[in-house]
């Protein structure tokens, strides 16, 4: 780092040598009043490249998902007022799913905040629930040290975006630059070593369960923990399952994974889930959509380990019997030690054997010889198609789930959706984060007739910068989720599920100079998929027509156990 | 559900306050009552929260307010030998003919006149909340004009110290 003493910069500079510091390469964006000194400042230098959005949320989402598929702290740059509350969206998204993330705000000048002035709004009261920490900068000679800060928050501990607000004065203003090297705060210090006894008392529990279950959730993924995670699961020989944000963390084909559990999770998954005797819960939080209703889930008996940096995820909606808080990775090698050293495998061939029982209800089959295209169809053919290598991104409803139930993950970091605040919209700014971070890689987008008119513009975007995403769109002119409802529990009665009005997607793609095709048989679905990634350079925006009828199987109706599952087969 | 008295050392931040009480109503906690104040070093804020709910409720708020990123340190003093102090101003009608029995009220409860008028009297009063309530009690109500109370403070007895 060069300290040229005595030459000041503008806050302006300021923020701009901060992120060349950081070695961010992009930065998502959208100019405006309060940040026309930055980016002015942007436009001098070339080693940060800035991606233009369409919309605030496009650029808040491609920050969070360039961090996503990459481990990188993704950042995002907006001005003040609409442009931060226009952000919103994308900022609780990432807090949700405890993504790394950086966000700049715009503000009008110091003295007139408080004021009602143009395109002010209180950027940090309105984000306060929704980042892991966020910061109004009043001083320039604060900027420096505050952009550190959020650097450091944002990709220690439990990770998650922090907000830095940044008066329109201050980026005018100037002083000399010094990028701290270190930060130190002692209010702040996140623990990443377990606790030897209690990793001693994990490891007496799980050498004699009789019914053990392995439970990784987003953690692992978030940690980077894939590979002690693996090494644990076939050192024990135990079952192992994952939640929608852990999906990747163990290879999906591997005979010792049972699929994805929660209120779509396999039959497998949820029956063992319940059943289990020691249950090793790492990177998860038994939230309502995996474990249910917890007092259906605390009528079996069972022992509890739970991993966790973050403590406050630990008995919160589930008494756990060993905690152990600490950095995933290094948690899981202190306890690879020791299993090691105890040597041999617990015996447990009566659960495998009932597990595989379980597991020949195949709760995942559906009618193969339909003549109207079945959207798991093309979630098995993508998967082929891609040869399970591709970075998925998806919106959220009945695609979402298809495409984690079919699209077998073998890796980290390669399926991005937005599981804890279940954003529609995400989707395709998600996918541009990740094709950006990604150059080169195959990346497609599941979505949803619905779900991708939530952030279309981005196709604006896409064109832009020559990103050749796949996007397939899943079409069957409902919002299926909500359909899917309303059939179970509504008495079929679809109050504005149905989108009527639906634009042409061929046409649209077009129109912002893609190329759109409209498939509408199955056995157009393969060859339409060959073609799309076979054209390196070209987004293409599959339009597949699919079953209007067909639902998420099994599901687990909202306030039930998680073994009170419906299977296709029951209707 | 019991009753807590949660003390908290915090950065003396602008905003540091609203994180706390944004914190309690978004994870819907009680608050029955909060003060905060700088401490011997003013970077730093002492606060002190009552707050009541069952065992597991009251675990999550010292997780939770752990985990915001300006609290320092957490300590739930209920957990073990402490004291709790409030002060109250009480405004009180005190006419001739009140004056005297008013006076004396103030002094079973060892409170302190601190300022007179024609027909008021302002009584300060500090104790724990139970002590406060009963004054206000044994007071007659409509002689009442205005009660301000600070909430509790704590601080663990003898050698239990909350520093940095």
């Amino acid at each position: 780092m060069d300290r040229v003493k005595g030459v000041e910069l503008t806050g302006a500079e300021i923020v701009v040598r901060c992120l060349q510091e950081e070695g961010v390469e992009y930065v998502f964006g959208y100019p405006g009043g309060a940040v026309l000194f930055i980016y002015d400042e942007l436009f001098k230098q070339d080693k940060v490249k800035h991606v233009l959005v369409r919309h605030e949320q496009g650029a808040a989402h491609a920050a969070d998902d360039y961090s996503r598929s990459s481990n990188k702290v993704g950042v995002c740059l907006v001005t003040s007022g609409p442009g931060v509350t226009n952000a919103v969206t994308g900022i609780a998204t990432a807090y949700m799913d405890s993504i790394p993330m950086v966000i700049l705000t715009g503000q009008v000048p110091t003295a007139a905040i408080g004021l009602d002035a143009f395109q002010e709004v209180d950027a940090v009261g309105i984000t306060r629930p929704c980042v892991k920490h966020n910061f109004l900068v009043k001083n320039v000679k604060d900027l420096a040290g505050t952009i550190k800060k959020a650097f450091y928050l944002a990709q220690t501990g439990r990770p998650g975006p922090v907000l830095v607000d940044i008066p329109k004065d201050v980026t005018m203003q100037s002083c000399e630059f010094a990028y701290p090297e270190t930060v130190a705060m002692r209010s702040y210090n996140p623990v990443r070593k377990g606790h030897p006894g209690q990793v001693r008392k994990a490891a007496q529990l799980l050498l004699g369960a009789q019914r053990p279950m392995i439970y990784t959730g987003g953690g692992v993924i978030l940690s980077d923990a894939a590979k002690p995670l693996g090494e644990i699961v076939r050192l024990l020989g135990f079952p192992c399952t994952s939640t929608l944000m852990g999906l990747g963390g163990y290879p999906a084909s591997d005979p010792q994974f049972l699929g994805m559990l929660g209120m779509h999770g396999t039959y497998e998954a949820n029956m063992a889930m319940q059943n289990c005797d020691v249950l090793l819960a790492i990177g998860a939080r038994f939230d309502d959509r995996v474990i249910g209703n917890p007092a259906h889930f605390a009528q079996n008996p069972r022992k509890i380990i739970h991993i966790d940096i973050d403590p406050s995820s630990i008995s919160k909606r589930v008494r756990v019997d060993v905690p152990i808080v600490g950095h995933v990775p290094d948690v899981l090698q202190d306890l690879i030690k020791l299993l090691s050293a105890e040597g041999g495998k617990p015996d447990i061939a009566p659960w495998w054997k009932q597990i595989g029982e379980w597991r020949a209800r195949d709760c995942l089959k559906y009618d193969r010889n339909s003549k109207i295209i079945k959207p798991q169809f093309v979630i098995e053919k993508l998967y082929e198609v891609t040869r399970g290598d591709a970075f998925v991104t998806s919106d959220v409803g009945q695609h979402q789930m298809w495409a984690a139930q079919f699209y077998k993950f073998e890796k980290p970091r390669r399926w991005i959706n937005s599981g804890g605040l279940g954003t529609m919209g995400f989707g395709l700014p998600a996918a541009m984060g990740v094709q950006l971070v990604n150059p080169g890689a195959t990346v497609a987008c599941v979505t949803g007739e619905s779900s991708i008119q939530m952030c279309l513009q981005e196709l604006s975007t896409c064109k832009q910068y020559r990103l050749p995403i796949k996007i397939v769109n899943l079409n069957n002119k409902y919002m299926g989720m909500v359909r899917q409802w309303q059939q179970f529990f509504h008495g079929n009665r679809y109050s504005e599920s149905y989108m009527d009005a639906l634009p042409d997607f061929v046409k649209l793609a077009e129109g912002y100079g893609h190329r759109g095709v409209l498939i509408d048989k199955p056995a157009d679905v393969e060859p339409a998929l060959r073609d799309a990634f076979k054209r390196k350079d070209e987004l293409v925006f599959m339009d597949f027509l699919t079953d209007q009828t067909e639902n998420v199987y099994p599901m687990v109706p909202g306030g039930k156990g998680i073994s009170e599952m419906i299977l296709a087969e029951d209707l | 559900m019991s009753r807590h008295i949660i003390s908290i050392l915090l950065e003396n931040e602008a905003g540091a306050l609203s994180r706390v009480s944004g914190l309690f109503s978004a994870r819907a906690y009680n608050i029955e009552s909060l003060t905060v104040a700088p401490t011997e070093d003013p970077s730093m804020s002492r606060m002190t929260i009552v707050t009541t709910g069952s065992e597991d409720v009251v675990e999550q708020i010292t997780k939770q307010l752990n985990k915001l990123v300006e609290v320092v340190k957490v300590v739930d003093l209920s957990e073990a030998e402490h004291i709790e102090r409030e002060m109250m101003l009480i405004k009180v009608r005190a006419g001739a003919k009140e004056r005297e029995d008013m006076k004396r009220m103030a002094d079973i409860f060892r409170a302190r006149v601190i300022d007179v008028s024609d027909n008021t009297y302002t009584i300060e009063l500090t104790g724990d909340g139970r002590k406060l309530d009963a004054f206000i009690q044994a007071l007659d109500q409509s002689a009442i004009l205005e009660t301000v109370r600070t909430g509790a403070s704590g601080i663990g007895r003898g050698n239990r110290i909350l520093r940095v």
